[in-house]
């Protein structure tokens, strides 16, 4: 606050920071509030009565509620799993080759993510139908039409960010490899790998979180025997809101921005230099 | 970038996956469904493709048209108000110093990594009639009503809007699950733009306010149209957020084709819905890229 | 006792969509020869290598190395290692994982690895610089380090791509004179590809002169230098004051030209000229002078028009009475010039008939 604001240090403008402070207390007051009343004594979930630990002892209780829980958190790691490895093998395809269709397969890799969400769910609700999607299968693979649903959707986002991580390399240290004597793979395994690994983790990391925060495609890929989270608690908060539900929905909230740290903390900048020399 | 008959092998090893994924659990379910728009109820669980119109012409009913252009609308208002609260945010945190920048870009993306249903059921405690909104407003009318009544002038008592249930709350709703998405593409446009356009605007005599309109803005506009894609196309097909805030009115499309899929289980005429719904989609997506190919 | 050259090139071409990048080059590299391709951004000569290294496939023609044709041949098992222009040291490993790296791929046992690996840093001058990340090193550090990675591999021929263009002008000297004592020590065949005559004249036995994909000529430095073959080569190697001319006569030793601005000159050459010719003299063969010259050489009086001063040099630019404008490059001789040349000044430009090249195009 010593220097005087230059004419475009906008940040220092009063108006601008009073309009940033208000938009975060907008984003975050009700969510704010939902912890809060988590441990608010009182089931009418109002007026703040006592702090206390009961509606996280009833969630954990409930059995179906925990049921749900663990079948989201499955899913979602098997949904990361299967769309890392995918979306960077087919952005390493992007990458590296030309061929006819090419644009095609960029074209339809964009289709997951722009249309809209609830199209996609009801497709794949009527396509598991269809082809008859064997159902009653035992734990974890009933959760299977589910995942793959999952993988459908957030492949295409791991794809786009290993991409980005791609363009930034010298295709030399490729060439430079081959010339030393290596062969396809070994390229891959010693050079290549691990400077896409940043890209890897932050697209897996988007899957995880994309993964847990969905609501519709879960809801259109649940079945009677498959219970998930978000369908868990949508019916739970049709019945009416209690603080079970806001104990259930700290915890989901606690465990993303856990992971969305642990993001950011793998996010460091690359400190190695992959362009050419220029010193 | 090498030929794909350079390295067949590997080739075929990187793209097979992913395409099987896309063909098999994106292309099929979606080409299934439009079959299915074409296609007739014959039992309770059976359809038949008999290359019918009669569900796009239902689905075109004045009925339903009225609720794709009541969608179409609260998508609209929400997608413009979110840009006019997101375009001073995005100002701010572009402008900001460069240690705090990744601090505030994390502060807006997180509430987004949040579950959908999580963030529009924290919605319900503040929008309710018994709800912080309200409490809010209550509090400053007694203050105001305080100050008034010094004055001699009583108020009358304090009338909590009906704010839950309602196409009110349904834009509200929109508006903070999808804030951040407009913000980062307006942050993204505006972080590039190049500082010394906004000094000669002001060189030349220009007011802030001037500036703003004539330079930035138009400056802005790849970043505008890609948020407000990104904000509209969700919104359209929203019915979590219309089916927990929203009132008996506020049926929109997304509503409409989730009863047809579940309730209803009219399949043909959901799936001629979702089409449509998509039409639209790309229709606005064409037409962004229309006006983004005029800037270059 | 001529040994089979180390590499041959027989008709290769290399055509990208229609252009041909490298058109129907023939050429043989003698073995332990340090050879330079040399050429303007864009004259083939960076494709060239690629095809040698195994990175593009001609469209047509035949390389050997040794007698073994490559067709076919992929990159990680030709007998050629190459050290990129970016320089491609792996950031992600340290310089002896960046050194070992070929060997590791072969399969090498980890002791005798490590030793190999010893012994190429020591040859390169960066010997205890095992633990260290390319990060940490400097660009001529850098290099020396894919130099070791090379040469490692014990490769029938190293190629080098513009290996100079990255470092400042001492650094530049200084590896000139590396990589020559390099060659020596290591006794394999070197084939750099620049765009920097000076790289090109100062470390090469033989240059090739490449435009547009062709060869213009093939030779020796100073034969490049001092007997350029036509007036592209003549042009792009050093300068050149080029002066346009028409063959009047010829005799057994003697040519009797006209030269635009300079009148009638006699040469010696022999009969084959005829016709249009490019009468060339290099500007540090113009001698100036304030006096008329003496006779028997070829002269002209004129104003100095520019001088550009470089400390161990200058560049003076005269432009004649007859309207020609010629380069004269002296070299700074004495501390401290009595009379030093000043713009606008007369003076005589003079130089030797046998200094001169005749050219035909």
């Amino acid at each position: 606050m010593s220097e005087p604001a230059g004419p475009l240090d906008y940040d220092r403008r009063l108006w601008l920071r009073a309009w940033l402070a208000a938009t975060f207390v907008f984003l975050y007051a009700p969510i704010v509030i939902l912890i809060a009343f988590s441990f608010n004594d009182s089931r009418r979930n109002i007026v703040w009565r006592g702090f206390t630990l009961d509606y996280y002892a009833r969630a954990w209780n409930d059995t179906s509620l925990i049921e749900a829980f663990t079948n989201s958190i499955v899913i979602a790691l098997l949904a990361t799993a299967i769309s890392t490895t995918i979306g960077a093998l087919l952005a390493l395809a992007l990458w590296r080759f030309r061929f006819p269709g090419k644009a095609a397969v960029e074209g339809a890799l964009a289709l997951p993510i722009v249309i809209p969400e609830i199209c996609m769910g009801v497709a794949l609700m009527a396509f598991f139908s269809r082809i008859g999607w064997p159902t009653g299968l035992p734990w974890p693979l009933n959760l299977g039409a589910i995942v793959a649903g999952h993988v459908a959707f957030c492949f295409p986002f791991v794809a786009i960010v290993v991409r980005a991580r791609m363009a930034g390399f010298d295709r030399a240290l490729e060439e430079a490899s081959k010339d030393l004597g290596a062969g396809e793979w070994q390229t891959l395994r010693y050079i290549t790998l691990p400077y896409m690994r940043p890209g890897l983790v932050a697209g897996a990391l988007l899957a995880m979180t994309l993964s847990l925060d969905d609501f519709v495609i879960t809801f259109f890929t649940s079945g009677p025997d498959t219970l998930t989270f978000p369908v868990k608690v949508y019916s739970m908060v049709r019945f009416g809101a209690t603080p079970t539900v806001n104990a259930a929905s700290t915890v989901l909230i606690l465990v993303t921005v856990l992971l969305t740290v642990i993001a950011v903390r793998l996010q460091r900048p690359e400190r190695t230099i992959v362009e050419g020399p220029r010193a | 970038m090498e030929s794909w008959r350079e390295q067949p092998v590997v080739f075929w090893t990187f793209l097979l996956p992913g395409a099987f994924w896309l063909l098999g659990f994106f292309l099929a379910p979606l080409a299934l469904i439009w079959l299915y728009s074409f296609g007739e109820r014959a039992g309770p669980v059976d359809i038949v493709v008999t290359g019918t119109r009669e569900n796009y012409l239902a689905a075109l009913d004045p009925i339903y048209l009225g609720l794709f252009w009541k969608s179409f609308w609260i998508a609209a208002l929400a997608t413009a108000t979110t840009l006019v609260i997101a375009f001073p945010v995005a100002l701010a945190v572009s402008f900001a110093p460069a240690r705090l920048k990744p601090l505030l870009l994390l502060l807006v993306i997180l509430p987004f990594w949040t579950n959908l249903l999580i963030r529009t059921y924290a919605m319900i405690a503040v929008l309710r009639t018994r709800g912080y909104a309200n409490f809010a407003l209550e509090a400053i009318w007694d203050l105001v009503g305080a100050g008034s009544g010094l004055l001699g002038i009583a108020l009358q008592a304090f009338e909590p809007l009906t704010l839950l249930y309602s196409n009110a709350a349904v834009v509200i709703g929109i508006v903070y699950v999808y804030l951040p998405f407009m913000v980062l593409p307006l942050y993204a446009t505006l972080e590039r733009m190049d500082r010394s356009y906004l000094e000669a605007s002001l060189d030349l005599g220009a007011g802030h306010l001037r500036t703003f309109m004539s330079v930035v803005v138009p400056l802005a506009r790849p970043g505008i149209l890609s948020g407000v894609i990104l904000v509209l196309v969700p919104a359209l097909g929203t019915f979590l957020i219309s089916d927990l805030l929203g009132g008996p009115d506020s049926q929109l499309i997304g509503n409409v084709i989730e009863r047809q899929f579940k309730a209803a289980n009219n399949w043909p005429l959901g799936a001629a819905m979702s089409f449509l719904l998509m039409y639209v989609t790309f229709a606005a997506l064409a037409l962004r890229a229309f006006l983004a190919e005029r800037d270059v | 006792m001529s040994p089979a050259p180390i590499l041959e090139l027989r008709e290769v071409s290399k055509r990208f969509g229609g252009i041909a990048a490298v058109d129907r080059v023939s050429l043989e590299i003698r073995r332990n020869e340090f050879f330079a391709l040399l050429g303007p951004s864009g004259c083939g000569k960076t494709t060239l290598l690629r095809l040698l290294a195994g990175f593009e496939r001609p469209s047509s023609g035949t390389i050997l190395i040794d007698g073994q044709d490559l067709a076919g041949v992929p990159p990680n098992r030709r007998p050629v290692n190459m050290v990129f222009q970016s320089y491609a040291v792996f950031p992600h490993m340290s310089v002896e994982q960046n050194v070992a790296y070929g060997l590791r791929v072969d399969g090498l046992p980890r002791a005798e690895t490590r030793r190999r690996v010893a012994d190429a840093l020591a040859m390169v001058r960066l010997g205890g610089f095992e633990r260290r990340r390319p990060e940490q090193l400097s660009g001529g550090q850098r290099q020396r380090v894919a130099l070791a990675r090379a040469l490692i591999k014990r490769p029938k021929m190293l190629l080098l791509d513009e290996p100079l263009s990255a470092l400042d002008r001492k650094l530049r000297e200084e590896m000139q004179l590396e990589l020559v004592r390099l060659r020596r020590e290591v006794g394999i065949t070197f084939l750099i590809v620049t765009h920097d005559q000076e790289e090109a004249l100062s470390m090469a036995d033989r240059i090739a002169v490449m435009f547009d994909g062709r060869i213009l000529q093939m030779a020796a430095p100073m034969e490049l230098y001092e007997q350029p073959g036509c007036r592209r080569v003549a042009d792009f190697i050093g300068t050149m004051n080029l002066f346009h001319g028409r063959v009047l006569a010829t005799m057994d030793e003697r040519l009797r030209i006209e030269v635009e601005g300079l009148g009638e000159i006699a040469l010696p050459g022999d009969g084959r000229a005829s016709g249009e010719v490019q009468l060339a003299i290099r500007p540090e063969k113009v001698r100036l002078s304030r006096q008329p010259p003496r006779d028997g050489l070829i002269a002209a009086h004129g104003t100095i028009d520019q001088i550009a001063y470089f400390g161990d040099s200058s560049h003076v630019y005269v432009r004649t009475d007859g309207g020609l404008r010629i380069t004269c490059n002296r070299a700074n001789q004495s501390r401290v010039e009595e009379t030093p040349l000043t713009v606008g000044e007369p003076c005589w430009v003079s130089w030797r008939p046998a200094d001169c090249i005749l050219l035909t195009e």
